[in-house]
């Protein structure tokens, strides 16, 4: 049986993108940009606050860092829980020690959960950002529009509620998104996202409810990703990100303004071996006079008044 | 199913007639961009499913977008600094899709080889005519986007069928990189018996391999870079080899990735008697100069 011959129908084979979501453009092409004050990068840190529940339904997948034995599953369930009774105060004062802003993402079932840590969070004036329910409710291409409407509105309701903040900032659990997904969230009041990893750069994507702007925060530089998917040494996580920093430092003068922006997990980082890691790669980081430590509401702000 | 290819005959590394590089070369270098497009919602084909997430996989779509954004333009100049001009294995769609990229190959005089039409179609279960209509496709878009007559071919997502390598040849076809039996170019048998050739193209040192399968540091890439390179030298003079360096810029092109990559060229581009060349150019010289030989001296071992 050869394959049919739909196959060999190429049905978006022209200039640009295979969908509507957003233009082609490449990065060299775009009008410069330049942070407040001059300086060449910004930095983003983001602390994602992350539950994982014990019985995981996985479907239609399982999130990354979520529960993989038998139930119950105590190693894993308990290694995420430490991040948020430990490990996220190590990298608070780590964060703090080098003077670098910072915004927390929160699986909105946290603020139910563990009231004190929103509250420290809150406390600090720092952006938060909604991820979602928990990492367990992901957003897939398949899902009931209404279910996902539903569990976007409940996230944001819950988290609006327990900071006080407005939140108009989203990741997804697992970066996963239904085709739905920006639509929902600009009907929100949501207006960035961070889930698709396609650029280094902001930039506005279409949903039938509106724009919303993409926000790029790397997965390959992701602690989790580095030591937990690749296995790498937490030397190498250093190795990797303070590369990364020179690049992008170096390229930002030459094209103008770049963000490096970092995502990390207090159940990775937040280990009392790898937290002397974070450390190292902020003293390097805060070392260079142009840099812009920036909360994303901030660096989003400074984009588009450069477009 | 065969229990082998049948696409080449055994043939010890040792003792085989002497190849020179041009200008006395011992390793003839080529670097080998996959200037890649991937589909949001490819139509399916039932022998590989294109993405391990339902559509739109946001983070696999994501990661490669990235390459045509961002990384090629960070990949292009770090070659335009020492003087390599790519051998480009194109989703031939790239021609339609980023005209902008085919462009800035062309202006560099780089080349173009074909790697299907989309990375998201596969060759699995497709008939012989079928197969023979898609490298056609691509062949025909790579001429009418850039003037070039397509010499290489590097199946889709490296997806075969038992006639890949007689229906590309057929077609017009030169060289192939689908192949990893050997650091030399070899002669492929065919059912033309045409003058087809395996150039090395080496899945070892591509580096969505060493990224994304073998989960390799990025320091420690540029270190098996110029291991891989140091050895080839050496061996080099006796009898001249080959080394490819296949890239993605969605892999090698981040900001954690380029330097080490970087590191690695400019050391392999500062020896002397290394020909920087392209797949073309090596296969070219070969067919040209050796071929012969190299059959006769499979022919002659073959029935020892």
């Amino acid at each position: 049986m050869p394959l049919d011959d739909a196959y060999f129908d190429y049905p978006h084979r022209s200039y640009g993108m295979d969908h509507d979501y957003y233009d082609w453009s490449m990065l060299v092409d775009r009008k410069p940009v330049n942070w407040p004050g001059g300086k060449p990068l910004a930095l983003w840190v983001n602390v994602a606050l992350q539950f994982f529940p014990l019985n995981q339904r996985g479907r239609p997948f399982s999130p990354p860092g979520g529960m993989t034995t038998a139930y119950p599953d105590l190693r894993h369930f308990t290694l995420r829980e430490y991040g948020n009774r430990v490990g996220i105060f190590r990298i608070l004062r780590a964060l703090d020690q080098f003077k670098v802003r910072v915004s927390f993402a929160i699986n909105s079932c946290l603020a139910e959960r563990y009231p004190y840590l929103i509250r420290r969070v809150v406390e600090r004036g720092d952006e938060i950002l909604c991820h979602g329910w928990d990492m367990d409710t992901p957003h897939y291409g398949g899902q009931d529009k209404r279910e996902e409407a539903e569990v976007v509105a409940r996230s944001l309701d819950m988290l609006r509620d327990a900071t006080g903040q407005p939140v108009t900032g989203w990741i997804s659990p697992g970066r996963s998104q239904s085709p739905h997904t920006p639509e929902l969230l600009v009907s929100n009041g949501i207006e960035y996202m961070c889930d698709w990893i396609n650029d280094d750069m902001p930039y506005q994507f279409r949903t039938p409810a509106g724009e919303i702007t993409a926000m790029p925060l790397s997965i390959e530089l992701e602690d989790r990703f580095i030591i937990m998917h690749n296995l790498h040494s937490e030397t190498e996580y250093a190795d990797q990100i303070i590369d990364s920093f020179d690049c992008l430092y170096t390229e930002a003068g030459e094209q103008g303004g770049r963000l490096l922006a970092l995502n990390i997990h207090p159940w990775m980082l937040g280990q009392p071996h790898r937290i002397g890691k974070l450390e190292e790669v902020l003293r390097h980081i805060t070392s260079h006079h142009g840099v812009w430590s920036a909360s994303p509401g901030e660096i989003r702000n400074a984009w588009r008044a450069a477009q | 199913m065969k229990e082998d290819p049948g696409l080449y005959d055994y043939w010890p590394y040792e003792g085989r007639p002497k190849i020179t590089w041009p200008n006395g070369a011992r390793v003839a270098f080529w670097v080998a961009p996959n200037i890649e497009i991937y589909e949001l919602d490819p139509a399916v084909n039932p022998h590989r499913k294109a993405w391990p997430k339902p559509v739109p996989d946001v983070v696999g779509y994501g990661t490669r977008d990235y390459g045509n954004r961002v990384g090629h333009m960070r990949v292009m100049r770090v070659l335009d600094k020492y003087g390599v001009r790519g051998s480009v294995s194109l989703s031939t769609a790239i021609c339609e899709h980023h005209p902008e990229i085919i462009e800035m190959c062309k202006e560099r005089d780089w080349e173009f080889f074909s790697h299907g039409i989309y990375n998201t179609r596969y060759t699995y279960g497709m008939d012989e005519a079928q197969e023979k209509a898609m490298i056609e496709d691509g062949i025909e878009t790579i001429l009418k986007h850039t003037g070039q007559r397509c010499a290489g071919y590097l199946a889709p997502a490296l997806t075969h069928t038992e006639v890949t390598m007689d229906l590309f040849a057929e077609a017009g076809g030169i060289y192939t990189c689908d192949l990893f039996h050997d650091d030399q170019p070899t002669p492929v048998n065919l059912r033309s018996g045409r003058k087809f050739v395996s150039v090395p193209y080496s899945l070892e040192m591509n580096d969505t391999i060493v990224y994304v399968v073998n989960r390799i540091e990025p320091r420690r890439y540029g270190e098996m870079l110029k291991a891989n390179f140091d050895r080839l030298y050496a061996e080099g003079a006796d009898n001249g080899v080959v080394m490819c360096i296949p890239l993605h810029a969605y892999q090698v092109g981040h900001p954690h990735r380029l330097k080490a990559f970087e590191e690695a060229l400019e050391y392999i581009t500062g020896h002397p008697d290394v020909w920087v060349t392209t797949g073309r150019e090596i296969a070219e010289y070969y067919i040209d100069k050796y071929y012969d030989a190299a059959v006769a001296d499979i022919a002659e071992k073959g029935s020892q």
